[in-house]
């Protein structure tokens, strides 16, 4: 209760208010990026790639058609793309001898409000961009408008999963080219064999069990049961549990190591 | 100064500061025990060689690195307990500036002075005020990659004095800037002083230690190895002048060994023997009939550098 008491604090809401203050000179390209992402994937894999899918593959997609199948999958994980890299990158920089973070700690901010007040801005980045992404998708008929109302939270709730342990993660890094490796060794792979573009069912079935540890395909499979209506209490269930429980524990992990990185 | 205002605004006891060391090796012991009070109004240096552990000390008093044993109470308040209300009354301004290049001069301070909880209002007249006081008013809405070394320095000090604190602290205020830059930089500092703010500063340049400081302690692989008014420590650690000496390499040895006994304290550096006298003038004659050639001979009142080097044995600048 105090954490959450804290975290809505008025320091916290000081170091959001300095990253919207610099957000005022890229949201122009920041939304057209948010536009033009989902305009080119759903284009290239939903209409392209999906009409092969949906003359052969009907079977697995049990009636539904591959952009529907596809777009929940491919919200959530770009979602969660561009949280990893709003978070790492600007978290690294800012720790570092010049950076931002190093002019907060010299105020009355504590390390848990620098920390709050950058989450908060992940997050409602991650509310643009979701809301975007499902607008622009309802255009193409990928989703039902009656989904985009549970779909954005569920994309957002992945957003703070990742959010969290890349912040923990990044203020204890201090080259950039170990985030690039971060990114392409995990995030990468992990958007690829999560349940994205095809069911994991199609893997070899000793593959499942992996497939199953990853954050992103309960991430991905929830965004698909809620969206196609396929959802089950106790699937939802599992799905939320793991990824709140990642959040939490990102953000135990981010508090300790901030405090320990601004406060020397 | 108000009745019931405590009598130091820094008080530091015992303060002491150990870096761990990963693998079960033994800490770092940046600061070592130290005992200093920095009362309101003055201009406290704290003067040392790089590592001597001024900078550890003055991120204990910034409030951003727990203190490992020791006491420290500031404006009143303790360290430990109270970091973000000591904070809010302190301007920093860090070795490192952390101004941000994505804002412009005027941007900086504003966004910085909303971490005090300051209005849009407030901070656009104070703004207005200290890019005067620093003389950037003209850069105000200029990207701050334009400006030079002593104008980013000087937007730091811009900055710090956003939330009109009580105490100033500067990490090595003017290291890397060019002497007509560093005059701008003290004359600022020094009119901070006659407004009334206290000043800590550390440097390890000597004239700066004597131009801005009414006291300093002396600190030396994390210890305070001497305290008081710059005048005041040259007198108690030093004879009135110094006679410098440079030497032709050859003959360097035979030459220093030639002056030994001369006078009580001599200071052999790599390019230069010091002697402490208290007549230059006649301790050069007395050189000269021992058949001592020296390339150069200097005459020259002693420093806090002479007291730096009687002190710790080494120059401050190695």
């Amino acid at each position: 209760m105090d954490t959450l008491v804290r975290a809505f604090s008025a320091p916290a809401f000081r170091e959001l208010g300095y990253w919207l203050f610099r957000y005022r000179r890229t949201w122009r390209g920041s939304i057209v990026i948010s536009v033009v992402n989902p305009l080119l994937f759903l284009a290239a894999l939903g209409l392209g790639l999906g009409t092969l899918v949906d003359r052969d593959g009907g079977a697995y997609l049990r009636g539904d058609s591959y952009l529907e199948f596809l777009l929940p999958g491919l919200l959530v994980a770009a979602v969660m793309q561009t949280t990893f890299l709003e978070a790492a990158g600007p978290v690294m920089q800012g720790v570092l001898a010049r950076g931002n973070y190093r002019a907060a700690a010299s105020t009355p901010l504590s390390p848990a409000d620098i920390l709050h007040g950058h989450l908060m801005y992940w997050t409602l980045r991650a509310v643009m961009n979701a809301t975007l992404f499902t607008l622009v998708s309802m255009l193409f008929g990928a989703v039902e408008a009656s989904r985009i109302p549970l779909l954005v939270p569920v994309a957002v709730l992945v957003a703070v999963a990742f959010a969290t342990p890349a912040a923990a993660w990044s203020v204890t890094m201090t080259r950039p080219s170990q985030i690039n490796s971060m990114f392409r060794f995990a995030i990468l792979p992990l958007y690829m064999f999560s349940g994205t573009f095809f069911p994991i069912e199609q893997l070899p079935s000793w593959l499942w069990p992996v497939a199953w540890a990853t954050p992103l395909w309960h991430g991905v499979d929830l965004g698909r049961t809620v969206a196609l209506g396929t959802a089950t209490p106790l699937g939802t269930l599992a799905h939320l549990g793991y990824l709140v429980a990642m959040a939490v524990a990102g953000l135990l992990l981010a508090r300790r190591n901030y405090r320990r990185r601004l406060h020397v | 100064m108000a009745a019931d205002a405590p009598a130091a605004l820094i008080e530091a006891s015992s303060l002491t500061k150990v870096y761990e060391r990963g693998g079960g090796r033994a800490g770092f012991t940046a600061v070592d025990g130290i005992d200093f009070q920095v009362r309101r109004g003055e201009a406290f240096g704290l003067l040392g060689a790089n590592g001597a552990g001024k900078s550890s000390t003055m991120r204990m008093i910034a409030c951003v690195s727990p203190l490992t044993g020791g006491g420290l109470r500031v404006l009143g308040h303790d360290s430990v307990t109270d970091g973000p209300a000591i904070r809010a009354r302190l301007g920093v301004v860090p070795q490192d500036d952390t101004i941000d290049g994505e804002l412009t001069v005027r941007e900086n301070l504003l966004i910085y002075g909303r971490y005090f909880g300051l209005s849009w209002k407030v901070l656009r007249e104070r703004s207005t005020r200290l890019l005067e006081f620093t003389r950037l008013s003209d850069k105000a809405g200029d990207s701050v990659s334009t400006l030079s070394g002593g104008m980013r320095r000087r937007l730091t000090i811009a900055r710090a004095l956003i939330n009109e604190p009580e105490i100033v602290l500067l990490d090595e205020p003017t290291t890397g800037l060019d002497p007509q830059a560093r005059h701008l930089l003290w004359e600022r500092l020094f009119q901070l002083k006659e407004d009334g703010v206290t000043l800590l500063l550390t440097t390890h340049y000597m004239d700066e230690a004597e131009q801005l400081c009414d006291r300093l302690v002396v600190m030396d692989a994390g210890r305070i190895v001497a305290e008081g008014a710059p005048a005041e420590l040259i007198a108690r650690h030093t004879s009135r002048e110094v006679l410098e000496l440079r030497f032709d390499r050859l003959e360097r040895q035979t030459m220093t060994d030639r002056c030994r006994g001369l006078v009580e304290h001599m200071e052999e550096l790599p390019d230069r023997l010091l002697l402490s006298t208290d007549d230059g003038e006649e301790t050069l004659g007395a050189v000269h009939r021992r058949g001592v050639r020296p390339v150069t001979a200097l005459v020259r009142r002693s420093s806090l550098e002479d007291v730096f080097l009687k002190l710790t044995g080494r120059s401050l600048l190695d």
